[in-house]
């Protein structure tokens, strides 16, 4: 047995861990309460099983690829980061990256996560095309949206309940460079924000970053940043087509004391963090895609500054009619904590593609608080107001919702429960996310 | 057009080999792989390839049958530019010291038939006048310990053999580097006790190795960490190493 825990350390679980070099062995690992788990990007306990984690970063083997349409298919355990890293110089990239590259294609699959371009793009089941499932049941199956639909759809954003993917088929986009076009908007409040991301909409990347203890006229204020591919012509001479991808060398080697968190610190971090955008707004400016995409990856082990009670990130979605009330009222209610994170990311969204993909369109808010005092009747509060709102919490950030807010969240759930109990009768596939959401008590 | 590079990785199945192997490709080297189950590296050729757009051959090579050494140099299509050695076997120490068969295999394992196989390579590359030979050979042969004296003694006889190889085929144009990894996260030392800051991934074995071929250099320890452990160890006198229980 080892403890496990998502990249929030909260919660920490026992569960027998197992790594196995075949997909038969996948396929023998495979007993009551297991869930695979690919790099543990996910923050709660998505990727832990009732008794058994299957880890699958070993299998990180490119199967095709062709250049000429961008198809690739590849082992579920390859993560993001290597994709880029080996197909950037080529000229690919995935359409959709979340704010970290160090998650696996089953982890990408599984969460149908979603990048700075779901208002226009979609998310990352956007661009699957089949996959290779290992069901609870015991059979290898390929499921596409023409074969084994059901399965398909309900893989995209299953959070792993329908089984455990061992490849996937996908596209890969051209680009001309890694570069971004950025540009950045500076906004003086929620209002702003908001307006500023819908004038965005037309932007293929756009995010907003909010400094979550501005109060009064300042709440919400923001810093909004539009990210277009840059071309060849657009690099200053001598610059390479693919920036590399380097690390600051920078980590959190210890726990911090939660101390280091505190509404002093916070506040200093975003004044400075929001006046050195506001000196930048308005022009545009060529940056590499890993700080524009991945601005936390330089820092390894950054979840440690949370301290060793780990964190929770609250991550919602507001349909558009009404958002602009609720996320001020949520956004009121955090400050006047104090204690969330340093910037909270606000972004649009657009339809989701998996039966229990988390986006929907309307806005997104995510923001972590250290795990301490009375932080969980905190979020049951504000999760009451997405909820009256129609919204929901996103699956792969969430460690705590609650079975009712879920069930609100998600009304597609009972078919999704119907096609994994075909997929498993004996509900050997199980995590301590589906234990404490989903499963029959 | 100047022809690419090439190298060849003995057995390419290991996670270092594999990740010996990508560093290569990456670096725009032609591979080849080789192993004793040929149809096992198919799906790690078809990485390379679609990764890299490199030539990848896979090659049958059995390190325990010295006696097909010959006709599978002779049968490669080319001489490598690289050669590679990463074969070896762990084997368990407390087996080995009542199985003989057992301990013979881990000797011939890590000593006989890499050191066969390199010099035989040797011979080759240096009628060409150029080459580089590596042998993966390990930090636990440079002082025999109680817990691995068997796989420890063969890693040292690889070692001080690829050592003298070195001195002779550097006059040929020949180089030769040796590769001490130290603790390595890879199925090998799967439910071992590794030390955390001693140990790296198989992706750094694999780059450490592509740069030692580049530059040239002689011994590698791939944690520059185990060059002064190791030191220390290799330095403590027999009547102090004998108490420790190591
Ligand atoms: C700094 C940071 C920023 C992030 N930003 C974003 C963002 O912008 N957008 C976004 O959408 N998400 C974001 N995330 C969340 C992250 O993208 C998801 O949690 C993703 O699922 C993590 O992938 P993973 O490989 O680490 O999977 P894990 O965390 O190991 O697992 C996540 C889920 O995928 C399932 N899973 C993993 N592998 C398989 C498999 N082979 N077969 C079946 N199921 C599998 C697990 O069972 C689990 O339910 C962020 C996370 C971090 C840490």
């Amino acid at each position: 047995m080892t403890l496990v825990s998502g990249w929030g350390r909260f919660p920490v679980v026992d569960s027998d861990v197992l790594r196995p070099r075949s997909f038969a062995a996948v396929g023998e690992a495979v007993a009551a309460g297991t869930i695979a788990r690919g790099n543990g990007r996910a923050y709660g306990d998505a990727a832990i099983g009732t008794v058994r984690t299957v880890t699958m970063t070993g299998f990180d083997r490119v199967r095709s690829f062709d250049p000429a349409t961008g198809r690739i298919r590849l082992e579920a355990g390859v993560l993001l980061a290597d994709l880029i890293e080996t197909f950037g110089p080529r000229g690919f990239l995935p359409f959709v990256v979340p704010g970290t590259r160090f998650v696996s294609i089953g982890g990408a699959v599984a969460a149908d996560v979603h990048g700075k371009n779901h208002h226009c793009e979609g998310g990352f089941g956007r661009y699957v095309d089949s996959i290779l499932l290992r069901t609870g049941q015991g059979e290898v199956i390929e499921a596409s949206r023409e074969q084994n639909s059901d399965a398909f759809f309900a893989t995209i954003g299953g959070m792993g309940l329908t089984g455990i993917i061992l490849e996937a088929t996908m596209r890969l986009r051209t680009v001309e460079t890694g570069w971004i076009r950025e540009r950045v908007i500076c906004a003086s409040d929620l209002d702003a924000a908001m307006r500023a991301l819908d004038a965005g909409d037309s932007a293929t990347y756009s995010v907003a970053w909010i400094d979550c203890v501005a109060r009064g006229k300042d709440l919400g204020r923001s810093l909004i940043y539009l990210g277009e591919h840059a071309g060849k012509d657009e690099l200053t001479e001598g610059a390479a087509a693919f920036p590399v991808g380097k690390d600051s060398g920078l980590g959190v080697p210890v726990d911090l004391p939660a101390m280091t968190l505190n509404r002093y610190s916070i506040r200093a971090f975003n004044e400075m963090y929001y006046r050195m955008g506001a000196r930048r707004a308005g022009g545009s400016r060529v940056v590499s895609l890993y700080p524009y995409f991945f601005p936390l990856d330089s820092i390894a082990d950054w979840n440690r500054i949370y301290g060793r009670r780990g964190f929770l990130q609250h991550q919602c979605v507001i349909p558009e009619a009404g958002a602009r009330d609720v996320l001020g009222e949520i956004l009121e209610r955090v400050a006047r904590r104090g204690d969330a994170s340093f910037l909270a990311v606000l972004k649009k969204l657009g339809q989701g593609d998996g039966i229990l993909s988390f986006p929907l369109p309307g806005y997104t808010l995510a923001l972590d608080f250290p795990v301490r005092g009375d932080i969980l009747n905190f979020l049951d509060e504000i999760d009451r107001l997405v909820v009256a709102a129609g919204g929901r919490l996103y699956l792969a950030k969430d460690a705590r919702q609650s079975r009712a807010t879920f069930a609100a969240g998600y009304p597609a759930l009972q078919r999704f429960n119907a096609i994994r109990k075909s997929l498993d009768p004996a509900g050997n596939i199980r995590s301590k996310l589906s234990q404490r959401l989903f499963d029959e008590v | 057009m100047m022809s690419r590079k090439s190298a060849i990785v003995l057995g390419g199945s290991s996670d270092i080999g594999r990740a010996t192997a990508r560093a290569f490709a990456k670096a725009g080297y032609d591979v080849a792989l080789a192993g004793r189950d040929v149809a096992a590296l198919e799906p790690d050729a078809a990485d390379l390839r679609a990764r890299y757009n490199v030539e990848v051959g896979l090659h049958k090579f059995d390190v325990l049958n010295t006696a097909s050494f010959d006709g599978f140099v002779a049968g490669l299509p080319a001489l490598p530019d690289v050669v590679i050695s990463i074969v070896g076997l762990l084997g368990v120490q407390q087996n080995a010291e009542s199985d003989l068969a057992h301990a013979a295999t881990i000797m011939r394992s890590n000593y006989e038939g890499p050191s066969l196989i390199l010099g035989l390579f040797a011979e080759k590359c240096l009628a060409r006048g150029s080459g580089t030979l590596v042998g993966v050979s390990s930090v636990a042969g440079d002082r025999g310990r109680a817990s691995n004296y068997v796989y420890g003694s063969a890693k040292a006889g690889f070692s001080a053999f690829l050592s003298g190889l070195r001195a002779r085929a550097s006059h040929g144009g020949v180089h030769v580097v040796t590769v001490k990894p130290g603790f390595v996260r890879t199925k090998m030392t799967e439910g071992m006790k590794l030390i955390g800051p001693l140990t790296v991934e198989a992706p750094v074995v694999g780059d450490a190795i592509l740069a030692a071929v580049g530059n040239k250099t002689d011994v590698v320890y791939v944690s520059g960490k185990w060059r002064l452990v190791m030191l220390i160890i290799k330095t403590l006198p027999e009547a102090v190493f004998k108490k420790l229980k190591f």
